[in-house]
């Protein structure tokens, strides 16, 4: 108790300084959330992808299902494939209805003849998808191939790309609050020379006098934390319905943003808080902890 | 019991501070340091909480070797060995209880415990009604009896005191130096630093006189006197 009345008196007495911290760990916790979301997010689109067929052959609508049977065979035939799975037309109006469930103006507009059929193939192994790609473009009725290793590969490139950057910035951003904070500590440190001099001559531990520094960069990194947290569940907020729109395929996600009032919305929004606090706690902490090691000798 | 063994401290730039002090305190005692300006005397209690190295020679308080001391644990003897200063070292931002509850807390004592003992204490040095007075609004006498709280509220062993009536005028010196002897009533060792004549001579307790360093005399009903050598120094200077 005594630690934390001396952390928010410290507080208190140079709240400049404060400031300074609390902005500055904001902006890194901001920017971490925020390339968390997007690497988790990513990483999950990824997945889905990964978890899809590997080709995807859509039929001309003038094609029957006996073309499709005709090259089902064909492409067992190789013994390159592991299996296969017809989507007829009216089998396609019910996956876009059942992705598009919550909105009723999509749904109005479309009818199972414009829809593709297709069929899904999966190879036995990925290095055959383009030995099968020449058997499928020459068979009957086929208007479109898509590989779905095109989209992962790209999907990856891009979940490369956000790693890479976020990773680097929210790397760089940390070091910079760490060396706030532990500037701000190690003033606040020389502020009060006297009176931890005073506190060691009279048989405080170690722990008592470091203690309120510690609490003080923690509390900086959880009041920075909050502040993002703020932020970042107004713009999920803001952006939710684009979410739902865009990646509502996947279930995951599907689950979180699609009620906003279902406890998985409030249950993210809620770890999102305890996950950023935490961090923020983390690197404060470990500001104050460097300049105490720095500045406080015992 | 507080063994100082061929004790030397030298400051750099300087002539030994303290050469080959050997001294032995028994628990419960109450002894006065005497000596001019320089002679020691703070040295010697600077040692004794490891605020300063002894060059040579060692010091035991029971079997703790303050020498070789882990910095770590340096709070361990400190708290064993309370210090009054003469610049009473008080946190100005706190008022006279949280100063004196100060002494406690550092132990890790709950509220609830605190409370009643700091008003113990509070009540010995009659300051139980300027408790939520801040340093700054008492007079230097009350500033040193809130000192005197803080270091006896933890209950040690040991009660250095710094010139403790160096500021104050003769009655304040004389309730300080009663509220000392009622602590050491209570089995602590006093080893108070002085330079007041009448407290000395009239208490008649253990006195350890130093000069330059050596313990010149050690008395077990000592008078403050000064030394031929010193004495002749100041009679030359008065017929200048």
């Amino acid at each position: 108790m005594q630690a934390l009345s001396d952390m928010w008196n410290h507080i208190r007495r140079s709240p400049y300084q404060s400031l300074a911290a609390v902005l500055t760990l904001f902006l890194t916790i901001l920017l971490a959330g925020l390339f968390l979301l997007a690497t988790v997010g990513s990483s999950l689109v990824l997945r889905f992808f990964e978890s899809k067929p590997q080709i995807t052959v859509f039929f001309t609508d003038k094609a029957t299902v006996a073309d499709s049977d005709t090259l089902k065979k064909t492409l067992e035939a190789t013994g390159k494939v592991a299996s296969t799975k017809y989507v007829s037309k009216d089998d396609a109006l019910a996956i876009y209805r059942e992705q598009n469930k919550n909105d009723p103006l999509l749904l109005e507009m479309v009818t199972a003849d414009i829809l593709p059929a297709s069929l899904e193939v999966s190879a036995t192994d990925p290095t055959y998808l383009h030995e099968l790609e020449p058997v499928i473009q020459q068979a009957q009725g086929v208007e479109e191939v898509v590989f779905q290793k095109d989209v992962v590969d790209t999907l990856l490139r891009w979940t490369n790309a956000i790693r890479w950057i976020g990773g680097t910035l929210v790397i760089l951003l940390a070091l910079n609050s760490i060396l706030i904070v532990m500037t701000v500590t190690g003033m606040k440190i020389a502020l009060k020379k006297d009176e931890i001099e005073i506190l060691k001559l009279i048989g405080a531990s170690p722990w008592y006098i470091r203690a309120p520094f510690v609490l003080e960069g923690g509390f900086y990194g959880v009041a920075g934390s909050v502040v993002s947290w703020i932020i970042i569940s107004a713009l999920l907020l803001l952006l939710r319905p684009a979410v739902v729109g865009f990646l509502g395929m996947i279930p995951v996600i599907s689950m979180i943003f699609g009620t906003l009032s279902s406890w998985t919305f409030v249950g993210f929004l809620v770890g999102l808080l305890f996950i950023l606090s935490f961090v923020g706690f983390l690197l404060g902490a470990s500001g104050s902890m460097v300049a105490l090691r720095r500045y406080l000798k015992f | 019991m507080i063994r100082f063994d061929n004790v030397t401290k030298h400051f750099s730039g300087h002539t030994n501070a303290l050469s080959d002090i050997t001294v032995e305190i028994s628990d419960g005692e109450f002894v006065f340091l005497i000596g001019p300006s320089g002679a020691g005397k703070t040295t010697l209690l600077r040692l004794l909480i490891r605020d300063t190295f002894p060059t040579r020679g060692t010091i035991k308080i029971d079997d703790l070797d303050i020498k070789t001391l882990d910095p770590k644990k340096l709070y361990i003897l400190r708290r064993k060995v309370g210090t009054v200063f003469q610049d009473f070292k008080l946190l100005n931002d706190r008022t006279v209880y949280e100063n004196a509850a100060l002494g406690l807390e550092i132990l890790g004592k709950k509220p609830t415990e605190i409370k009643p003992r700091v008003m113990d204490v509070l009540e010995l040095v009659g300051l139980a009604d300027k408790r939520d007075n801040f340093p700054l609004e008492l007079s230097a006498g009350e500033m040193q009896r809130t000192g005197i709280a803080r270091a006896i509220v933890g209950g040690p062993s040991i009660l250095l005191a710094d010139e403790p009536t160096g500021n104050l005028d003769p009655q304040t010196s004389w309730d300080i130096l009663d509220i000392l002897r009622e602590i050491q009533k209570i089995g602590t060792t006093i080893i108070m630093a002085t330079h007041n004549v009448s407290i000395v001579n009239e208490l008649k307790k253990r006195t350890i006189t130093l000069e330059q360093g050596k313990i010149i005399s050690d008395e077990v009903k000592g008078k403050y006197h000064i030394s031929a050598k010193l004495k002749g120094k100041k009679e030359h200077a008065s017929s200048v």
